[in-house]
C-alpha cells in the first residue's frame, strides 16, 4: 500500500493552521473565532498524527486524544462565554467588548 | 597651677553655651555678668598660670595637657591637648586680657542694642575659639580654633543683619578667608602625608630631620600655610575683606579685626617657624608680602573718610610689619609688635566707637571736629593710641616694637635695605594718616555737638588700654636705651633669636633716629595738610594726578574691582548660563525616552482581543524563527 509522503500531510497541517490563525485574526464574531481556534487545534492534532505514523509510534494518536478532550472542554467554556456575552451586551463583536481594556 | 590651663579656653565656651541657651531670657545685667565674667575669670586664670609658668618653668619650658584623644584611627590620633610655651603664653595673656577689657567696654557700649545676649554669646565663643587656636598642640585642633574664629568673625560682622550691606560684608569676609583656609587645609594634608603626624612639635622636629633646606616639599608646605596666614591676616592678595569687616560693632572691630583674630596668621607662621626656615624662598615671600601690604594699605588709609576704615587699613598695614618681621626671621619682634599693636589698636577702635556714638552714628571724619573739649578722656586716650600707632619716639610702645622690626629688617641676614626702606616709608605714611584722623576728629572747629558721654566702664577700658599702650613697650628696648630684653629672653625658649649681621649691628642708633625723625615729620606734615592749609590739600586732591591717585587709594588700589571682574562676574555668568545644568540634560533625556516608550506601549493595551492574538502570533513566529535559524 502506497504511503502518503509525510511532507504532504505536514503541508496540509500548515495550511489548516494558517487558515485557522487568519480566521482568528480577521474574524470579529466570537463564534467564528472559536471555530477558527478549533481548526487550529485540529491542524496541530493532524501534525501529531502524521508524525506518529511517520515514526510508526502511537504517541501522536494519544496526543490527538488529549487535544480532542481539551478542545471539547475549551468549546464548552467558550460557548458558555459567548452566550453570556450575547446575553449581556447584545452583540458578539469582539471589538465592541474592549471595555475592560484588558 | 599649670593644671588649670584647660579651664582658660573652657570657661568662655561655657559662657557661650549658657548665653546661647538661656541668654534671651536673662536680664541685661545677668548677661553682662556671664559674658564679661567668663572672660574675666579666664584672664585671671591666665595670669595665675603665667605666674606659675614663669616662677617654676616646666621641663623643656613647655607644658602639655592632654584632655582626651579626639580621633583614634591607626596612626592618626590627634588629641584635645593644649600646649603651653612662652609663645602661646603671651598669646593667651593678650587674648584674655584685651578680650576682657573689650568685653567690659561692650557691656556698656552695646547696652541699648538689640540682641545683647546674642552679642556676648558670639564674643565668648570667639574668645574660646581663639584660645583653642593659640593653645592647640596639634595642627588639627589649631584648625578647629581657626575655623571657629572665622565663624565668629562672620557672625559678628553681620551682627546687624537687618541691613543687607552688613550681610554682604560678612559673606565677603567668610569667602575670602576661605580661600586661604583651603590652602592651609591642603598644607595640613601634605604635612600629615609626609610626616605622619600633626602634632606641631613633632612636625617641626621631623621636618627638620627629613627635609633639606629649600626642598620642594618644604617650600610647598610652607607656601600653603602662608596662604592660610595671608587670608586670615588680611595680607596681599587677600586683604580685601578687612575694610568691609568694619560693618560690625566697634568692639568687634577692636577685638577680632584688630587685636586678636587677624594676627592668627602671624601666630601660625611663628608657631611653625621651622618650616619657614626650611623654605627660604617662602620666607622671603613673607617679607615681601608684608612690605607690599604695609605700603598699599598705608596709601589707602590716607584717603578714607570713614574713621573705622582708616583704622582697618592701618591694621592691615601694621600686620604687614609683623609679616615683614617674620620674613626676615625676627620672630620675637613680630610677636612684640603683635602685643603692642593689640593694645593700641584695640584702644583706637574703642575710642573711635565712643566718637561714633557721640556723633550719633556718624563715621565721616570730615563731619567731625573739635571733639577735644567735648570728649576729653576719649581724646587723650585716642591721642595715646595714635602716638603709639605712629611710633612717637621714646614714650610709646609702638616706637619700640616698630623700630625693632625696622632695625631687624635692615640688619638681619635675610633683611635688606629695600625692606627697611619700605618699612620706613610705611612708618611715614602711618604717622600722616594717624594724625590726619586725630586732627580731623578732635581739632579744628566743632561741627556737631557730642550727644553722648561715655560711662565709667568705657572710661575704665580706655584708661587701662592707654596705660598698656604706653608701658608695654618697655619690655624690650634698644641697646642704647636701657637694653631691656624681657620679652626676647622669655620668647627665646620657643622662638630662635634674631641673628644680626655684625657689620650692620652698629647702625641701630642711627636707624632709630631716622625713624623717630620720620615719625615726627609725618605728624607735622599731617598738621600742615589737614589743620593749617586744608584748602591746599583739597586742591592737591582735585588736581588730575591727585584725583586718579585718590580714586585708586580710596578703593584700596582697585582690588575689589579686579576680583569682581576676574573672579566674581565670570563665576556668576557661568552659574547663570548653566542654570539648567547641562549634565542633567543626559538624565532628563533618559527620562524622556522612557516616557515616550511607555506611551507607545500603553497604546497597545487597548482591549481588542484580536490585537493581542496578533501579538502572540508574531511573537511565536519570531521565537520559532530564532530557534530554527540561529
Amino acid at each position: 500500500m502506497a504511503t502518503i509522503p509525510v511532507e504532504y500531510g505536514l503541508f496540509l497541517a500548515i495550511i489548516l493552521f494558517s487558515l485557522g490563525l487568519v480566521g482568528v485574526l480577521i474574524r470579529r464574531n466570537v463564534v467564528f473565532i472559536l471555530l477558527s481556534v478549533e481548526i487550529m487545534l485540529n491542524a496541530a492534532g493532524l501534525g501529531f498524527v502524521i508524525a506518529g505514523s511517520h515514526w510508526g509510534q502511537a504517541d501522536g494518536q494519544i496526543m490527538f486524544i488529549f487535544i480532542l478532550t481539551m478542545a471539547s472542554a475549551e468549546v464548552s467554556v467558550g460557548l458558555a462565554l459567548a452566550i453570556q456575552l450575547y446575553h449581556r451586551l447584545k452583540t458578539l463583536d469582539t471589538n465592541s467588548i474592549s471595555k475592560m481594556r484588558g | 597651677m599649670l593644671g588649670l590651663l584647660w579651664l582658660i579656653p573652657v570657661i568662655p565656651l561655657i559662657g557661650f553655651i549658657l548665653l546661647a541657651i538661656i541668654g534671651p531670657r536673662l536680664s541685661r545685667t545677668a548677661v553682662a555678668i556671664i559674658g564679661v565674667g567668663s572672660v574675666g575669670i579666664s584672664a585671671i586664670l591666665a595670669i595665675l598660670v603665667a605666674i606659675s609658668f614663669i616662677s617654676s618653668p616646666p621641663a623643656g619650658n613647655a607644658f602639655t595637657q592632654t584632655l582626651w584623644t579626639w580621633i583614634n584611627v591607626t596612626n592618626f590620633n590627634p588629641g584635645i591637648s593644649f600646649y603651653l610655651d612662652s609663645l602661646s603664653m603671651i598669646m593667651v595673656l593678650v587674648v584674655t586680657f584685651v578680650g576682657f577689657v573689650i568685653h567690659l567696654y561692650s557691656a556698656e557700649h552695646m547696652l541699648h542694642q538689640e540682641g545683647y545676649s546674642r552679642f556676648f554669646a558670639y564674643m565668648n565663643l570667639f574668645v574660646g575659639s581663639m584660645l583653642i587656636l593659640v593653645l592647640a598642640n596639634n595642627l588639627l585642633l589649631l584648625y578647629l580654633g581657626w575655623e571657629g574664629v572665622g565663624l565668629c568673625s562672620y557672625l559678628l560682622i553681620g551682627f546687624w543683619y537687618t541691613n543687607p550691606a552688613n550681610g554682604r560684608a560678612a559673606r565677603k569676609a567668610f569667602i575670602v578667608t576661605r580661600v586661604g583656609d583651603a590652602a592651609m587645609a591642603i598644607g595640613l594634608f601634605l604635612l600629615f602625608n609626609n610626616l605622619a603626624t600633626l602634632n606641631i612639635q613633632d612636625v617641626m622636629q621631623r621636618a627638620a630631620q627629613t627635609w633639606q633646606i629649600g626642598s620642594p616639599l618644604a617650600v610647598t608646605a610652607a607656601a600653603l600655610l602662608l596662604g592660610g596666614a595671608v587670608g586670615k591676616s588680611a595680607q596681599l592678595p587677600l586683604q580685601t575683606w578687612l575694610p568691609d569687616a568694619m560693618a560690625g560693632p566697634s568692639p568687634v572691630s577692636a577685638l577680632i579685626h584688630a587685636a586678636t583674630m587677624v594676627t592668627a596668621g602671624v601666630y601660625l607662621i611663628a608657631r611653625t617657624h621651622v618650616l619657614f626656615s626650611l623654605a627660604p624662598s617662602v620666607q622671603l615671600a613673607v617679607a615681601i608680602v608684608g612690605a607690599a601690604t604695609l605700603l598699599l594699605a598705608g596709601f589707602s588709609a590716607l584717603t578714607q573718610w570713614d574713621i573705622k576704615r582708616v583704622l582697618a587699613y592701618s591694621t592691615i598695614s601694621q600686620i604687614g610689619y609683623m609679616f615683614l618681621a617674620l620674613g626676615v626671621g625676627a620672630w620675637s619682634a613680630a610677636i612684640f609688635h603683635f602685643m603692642t599693636h593689640a593694645f593700641f589698636k584695640a584702644l583706637l577702635f574703642l575710642a573711635a566707637g565712643v566718637v561714633i556714638d557721640a556723633m550719633n552714628d556718624e563715621h565721616n571724619m570730615f563731619k567731625m571736629g573739635g571733639l577735644r573739649t567735648q570728649l576729653p578722656l576719649t581724646f587723650w586716650t585716642f591721642l595715646i593710641g595714635s602716638s603709639a600707632l605712629s611710633a612717637l619716639p621714646l614714650i610709646t610702645s609702638g616706637f619700640y616694637s616698630k623700630d625693632l622690626i625696622l632695625f631687624d629688617a635692615y640688619a638681619s641676614p635675610s633683611g635688606s635695605t629695600w625692606l627697611w626702606l619700605a618699612g620706613l616709608v610705611g612708618a611715614f605714611l602711618t604717622s600722616i594718616y594717624t594724625f590726619r584722623m586725630v586732627f580731623l576728629t578732635f581739632f579744628g572747629k566743632p561741627k556737631t555737638k557730642a550727644v553722648y558721654q561715655p560711662g565709667s566702664r568705657i572710661n575704665l577700658a580706655l584708661i587701662v588700654l592707654a596705660a598698656f599702650a604706653l608701658l608695654i613697650g618697655f619690655l624690650e628696648t634698644p641697646s642704647f636705651l636701657g637694653n631691656i630684653n624681657v620679652l626676647g629672653n622669655f620668647l627665646s625658649a620657643s622662638l630662635p633669636a634674631t641673628s644680626i649681621l655684625p657689620q650692620r649691628a652698629g647702625s641701630e642708633g642711627i636707624l632709630e633716629l631716622v625713624s623717630a625723625v620720620i615719625s615726627l615729620v609725618g605728624i607735622y606734615l599731617a598738621y600742615l595738610l589737614f589743620l593749617r592749609v586744608p584748602k591746599t590739600t583739597e586742591a592737591m586732591v582735585q588736581s588730575p594726578v591727585g584725583a586718579v591717585l585718590h580714586r585708586y587709594w580710596f578703593s584700596g588700589w582697585g582690588f575689589d574691582w579686579l576680583y569682581d571682574t576676574v573672579l566674581v562676574r565670570p563665576f556668576v555668568w557661568m552659574a547663570n548660563s548653566n542654570k539648567n545644568d547641562f549634565i542633567d540634560l543626559l538624565y532628563k533625556g533618559i527620562i524622556r525616552l522612557n516616557e515616550a516608550l511607555h506611551r507607545v506601549l500603553s497604546n497597545t493595551e487597548n482591549g481588542l482581543v484580536r490585537w493581542y492574538a496578533t501579538g502572540i502570533a508574531i511573537g511565536a513566529v519570531i521565537i520559532i524563527a530564532i530557534v530554527v535559524f540561529l
